[in-house]
C-alpha cells in the first residue's frame, strides 16, 4: 500500500521537475552522495543566513559609502527593533507548533493604552506597568483559549488580531497623542556610543532567549512539543503550562514593543504597527524555524532580522522604493523554504530506498499548516 | 444545547422528514440565518431605517465582495491550507482593469472580467506552484506571495490612481444595478455558491477535497490525487480573487495600489464564522457567504444604532472567537455522546 502511494507521488513530482527517473542517473551520484550528505551536515542554515548577511553588508558598502557609518548603523538598528522584540517570543511559539498572529495588535493595544493613561496623568512608571499588564493580559487570553479549548492558535490569534486592534480603536479612536515627557525618549531613541537603547534591550532579551531555548530543560520540551506533542505529554512535559507561559510572554514582550515603538516615534495612535505580526513572521520562517514545529534557532531568527534591516537599509541608501523591499522580503521568505527543499529532494533521489524511508516521503508530501 | 436529547426523539418519531429537521437544525447555517434575523429584527425594531431600501442595497454591495472572496477562501480551508495572498491579488486586478480601461476606453466589459480573472488565475497558479512543487507550507508560501503581489503592485502602480471618470459608465453600473431588486454583484455571488457550492457537495473532486482537509495522509492513502486538488485549490481561489478585483473596480470606481489591503484576515474572519474550520475538512460556501453577510450586518448595525465605528474590529474579533470557541464546544459534546454510544453498544 505504502509503497504504490510513495512511488506514485515520487513519479509525479520527478516529472514536475523534469528530471529522469532513478536508474538512469544512479551511477554518478553515488559516488557524490557522500560528499553531499557531509556538505548538508556542515551547511547549516544559520551558515547560509550569515554568509547572506555577510553579502549584504558588502554590497551596502559598495553600493553607497554611508551605509558602514555609525549614524547609519543607529538608523538601523533602531528601525528593525519592534518587529524584532515581536520575533523572539513568536519563534518559541513556532517552535512549539502554534502561532500567534495577534503580536502587532498587542503592540498597538500597548501604545494606545500608553497614550489614552497619559492622558489621565498618571505616574509614568505606573502607565508602563499598565501597559506591560495589559499585554500579560491580552496573552493569557490567547493562551486561556488554545490551551483550555484546545482551539487552533492560527484561528484564536486571527480573532485576537481584529479583537486587540479594536480595543486600541474604542480606547483612542482616531486620535494622536504626542505630549510625552521628553524624558522618557531615550527609551525610543538614546544611545549608547551608537548603539540605540532599544537595541540594547532587544540584545539582551534575544541573549536570554537563547539561552533558555538552547541551555535549559525548559528549552528542550519546547522542542519536543514541537516535534510532537502527544509523545511530550507521556514523557511528563506540562504541554498546556508551558503554551500558557509562552502565549503570555509573548504578550508582555509585545507590550514592551509597543512602549519602544510608542516613544521611538513620541505619537500614541490605534494603527501604530499595523502589519507588523506579517514582517515579525515573515523572519522567524525565513531564520529557519519551520512550521511543522520542533526545529528552529533563536541565532537563526536573530540572524534573518538583521538580514532583512541590511537589505532594506541599503536599498533605502540607494533610494530604491519601499515596494521593492517588500518583494525581497517576500521572495527570501520563499526562497529559505523552497531551496532547502529542492536540495534535499534532489538528495534523496540518489539515495537507496529502504522501506523507513518510503513512509516518511509519504508524510512529507502532505502540505501541512500549523493547526 | 439541552435540545439536543429532544431532537434525536423528534427524529426518531417524524422518519425522513425528522432526519431533514434534524439535520437542519443540526446546520450551522440554519444557526447562522437565526442570527443574522434576531439581529435584523432587533436593530430594526430600534431604528427603522435599518430596512431602509437604500440601507439594505448598500449592505448588499459590501457584503458581496467579501462574500465572493469568502467563498474562495474556503476552498484552501476545507483542504487544511490558506490563502492569505487574495487581498494583493484583489489590488492586483482592481488596478489592471482600471489601467485597461484608461488605455482603451471602448473594451468590452467582459473582457476586462476575463483578463481579470485570469490573471487571477495566474496569480493562483504561482500559489500552487510553490505550494505543490516547491512544497512550502501554503501559510508561508501566500504569506510571501502576498508580500510580492503588493509589492509588484505597488512598484507597477507607482501613486497613480484611476478615478471613476476614467471609467465607462456602462461599467460602473454593473456595480451598482440591481437585477429583481437584488444588486447584481449579489447575483454574481449567488451563482458562484451554486457552482462551487454543488462541486463541493455532489462531485467526487469536491468531496475528496474533504477528504484531504480531514486526513492529508489518509488521502493520499485512499488514492486520492492530494497534489492535483490543493493545486486547483488554489487556482480557484486565485481566479476568484481576480474576479473580485475586477468588481471592486466596477463598485468603488476609484482604485489606487492599496484596493484590497489588508482584507485577507476579514475574509478568513468570514468563513470560520461561517462554519469553515481553519482545521480543514468541514464547512460550506454557503455557510462562509453566511459568514460575511452576518459581519456586514453587525457593522451596519453598529452605525445605524449610533455605536462609533471604532468598535466594529472588537466586535468582529470577537465574533471570531465566540465562533470557534461554540464549535470547540459542539465537537467536545459529540465526542462525549459518541464515546457515551460506543460503550453501551
Amino acid at each position: 500500500m505504502k509503497r504504490a502511494g510513495t512511488s506514485e507521488s515520487g513519479r509525479e513530482l520527478t516529472g514536475m521537475l523534469g528530471k529522469k527517473s532513478e536508474g538512469e542517473t544512479q551511477k554518478p551520484e553515488l559516488r557524490t552522495e557522500k560528499r553531499t550528505r557531509r556538505l548538508a551536515q556542515a551547511i547549516r542554515w544559520e551558515f547560509i543566513l550569515g554568509i547572506l548577511l555577510l553579502i549584504a553588508i558588502v554590497g551596502g558598502q559598495t553600493l553607497s559609502p554611508d551605509f558602514l557609518t555609525a549614524a547609519n548603523w543607529t538608523n538601523l538598528l533602531a528601525n528593525f527593533v519592534e518587529i524584532a522584540l515581536l520575533a523572539l517570543p513568536l519563534t518559541l511559539i513556532v517552535i512549539t507548533k502554534e502561532i500567534d498572529l495577534s503580536v502587532a495588535s498587542v503592540l498597538g493595544l500597548a501604545s494606545s493604552m500608553l497614550g489614552f493613561l497619559w492622558q489621565t496623568r498618571l505616574p509614568m512608571p505606573l502607565i508602563l506597568l499598565g501597559c506591560l499588564l495589559a499585554g500579560a493580559l491580552a496573552g493569557l487570553l490567547n493562551g486561556f483559549l488554545i490551551v483550555q479549548f484546545r482551539l487552533p492558535s492560527l484561528a484564536v490569534t486571527i480573532g485576537t488580531l481584529t479583537l486587540f486592534r479594536g480595543f486600541s480603536f474604542v480606547l483612542l479612536g482616531d486620535r494622536a497623542i504626542a505630549d510625552f515627557p521628553p524624558e522618557y525618549s531615550n527609551i525610543g531613541f538614546g544611545t549608547v556610543g551608537f548603539v540605540p537603547i532599544p537595541f540594547l534591550l532587544f540584545l539582551i532579551l534575544a541573549i536570554a532567549t537563547a539561552v533558555l531555548v538552547h541551555a535549559t530543560p525548559f528549552g528542550r520540551t519546547l522542542f519536543a512539543i514541537g516535534g510532537n506533542q502527544t509523545a511530550a505529554r507521556f514523557s511528563g512535559v506540562r504541554t498546556q503550562r508551558t503554551k500558557l507561559i509562552l502565549f503570555t510572554v509573548s504578550g508582555i514582550i509585545s507590550a514592551l514593543a509597543g512602549i519602544v515603538y510608542t516613544f521611538r516615534f513620541m505619537s500614541s495612535r490605534a494603527d501604530n504597527g499595523t502589519g507588523f505580526e506579517l514582517s515579525a513572521l515573515a523572519a522567524v520562517f525565513l531564520g529557519g524555524v519551520s512550521v511543522e514545529g520542533g526545529k528552529g534557532t533563536v541565532f537563526g531568527t536573530f540572524l534573518s532580522l538583521l538580514l532583512i534591516a541590511v537589505i532594506n537599509n541599503a536599498l533605502t541608501l540607494v533610494d530604491v522604493s519601499n515596494e521593492i523591499l517588500t518583494i525581497v522580503t517576500g521572495s527570501l521568505l520563499i526562497t529559505s523554504i523552497v531551496l532547502p527543499n529542492l536540495l534535499s529532494r534532489w538528495r534523496q533521489q540518489f539515495r537507496p530506498r529502504h522501506f523507513a524511508q518510503t513512509t516518511t516521503a509519504v508524510a512529507q508530501s502532505v502540505p501541512q499548516n500549523p493547526s | 444545547m439541552g435540545t439536543l436529547r429532544n431532537r434525536e426523539y423528534l427524529s426518531g418519531n417524524f422518519g425522513r422528514l425528522g432526519q431533514l429537521w434534524e439535520r437542519w437544525l443540526r446546520s450551522r447555517e440554519s444557526w447562522l440565518i437565526l442570527l443574522l434575523a434576531l439581529l435584523v429584527i432587533g436593530t430594526a425594531s430600534m431604528n427603522a431605517r435599518f430596512l431602509g431600501p437604500q440601507n439594505i442595497k448598500d449592505l448588499m454591495l459590501n457584503v458581496s465582495l467579501i462574500a465572493l472572496l469568502a467563498i474562495g477562501q474556503s476552498i484552501p480551508i476545507i483542504m487544511r491550507q490558506i490563502d492569505l495572498s487574495v487581498g494583493s491579488i484583489v489590488g492586483i486586478t482592481a488596478f489592471l482593469s482600471g489601467l485597461i480601461f484608461f488605455g482603451h476606453p471602448n473594451t468590452p466589459s467582459l473582457v476586462v472580467f476575463l483578463v481579470g480573472t485570469g490573471v487571477g488565475l495566474l496569480l493562483g497558479a504561482v500559489n500552487a506552484g510553490l505550494i505543490i512543487w516547491g512544497r512550502v507550507p501554503s501559510l508561508i508560501a501566500t504569506l510571501g506571495t502576498l508580500y510580492i503581489y503588493r509589492g509588484a503592485d505597488y512598484a507597477w502602480v507607482h501613486g497613480r490612481q484611476i478615478n471613476a471618470a476614467n471609467v465607462p459608465s456602462s461599467f460602473l453600473a454593473l456595480g451598482n444595478i440591481g437585477f429583481l431588486g437584488v444588486p447584481l454583484l449579489m447575483w454574481i455571488v449567488i451563482l458562484f455558491l451554486i457552482l462551487i457550492g454543488t462541486i463541493l457537495r455532489r462531485l467526487p473532486m469536491g468531496r475528496e477535497c474533504y477528504a484531504i482537509g480531514s486526513n492529508p495522509a489518509a488521502a493520499i492513502l485512499a488514492g486520492i490525487n492530494l497534489h492535483r486538488r490543493v493545486s486547483i485549490g488554489f487556482l480557484f481561489s486565485g481566479a476568484i480573487a481576480g474576479l473580485t478585483g475586477v468588481l471592486w473596480l466596477a463598485r468603488f470606481g476609484t482604485v489606487d495600489a492599496t484596493a484590497g489591503l489588508g482584507i485577507e484576515f476579514q475574509v478568513v474572519t468570514a468563513a470560520v464564522v461561517g462554519g469553515v474550520a481553519i482545521t480543514g475538512g468541514t464547512g460550506t460556501v454557503i455557510g462562509a457567504a453566511l459568514g460575511a453577510l452576518l459581519l456586514g450586518v453587525f457593522n451596519s448595525a453598529l452605525v445605524v444604532l449610533r455605536v462609533p465605528p471604532f468598535w466594529q474590529q472588537a466586535f468582529q474579533g470577537t465574533m471570531l472567537l465566540v465562533a470557534i470557541s461554540v464549535d470547540a464546544y459542539l465537537a467536545h459534546r459529540l465526542a462525549i455522546r459518541l464515546r457515551i454510544k460506543r460503550s453501551h453498544v
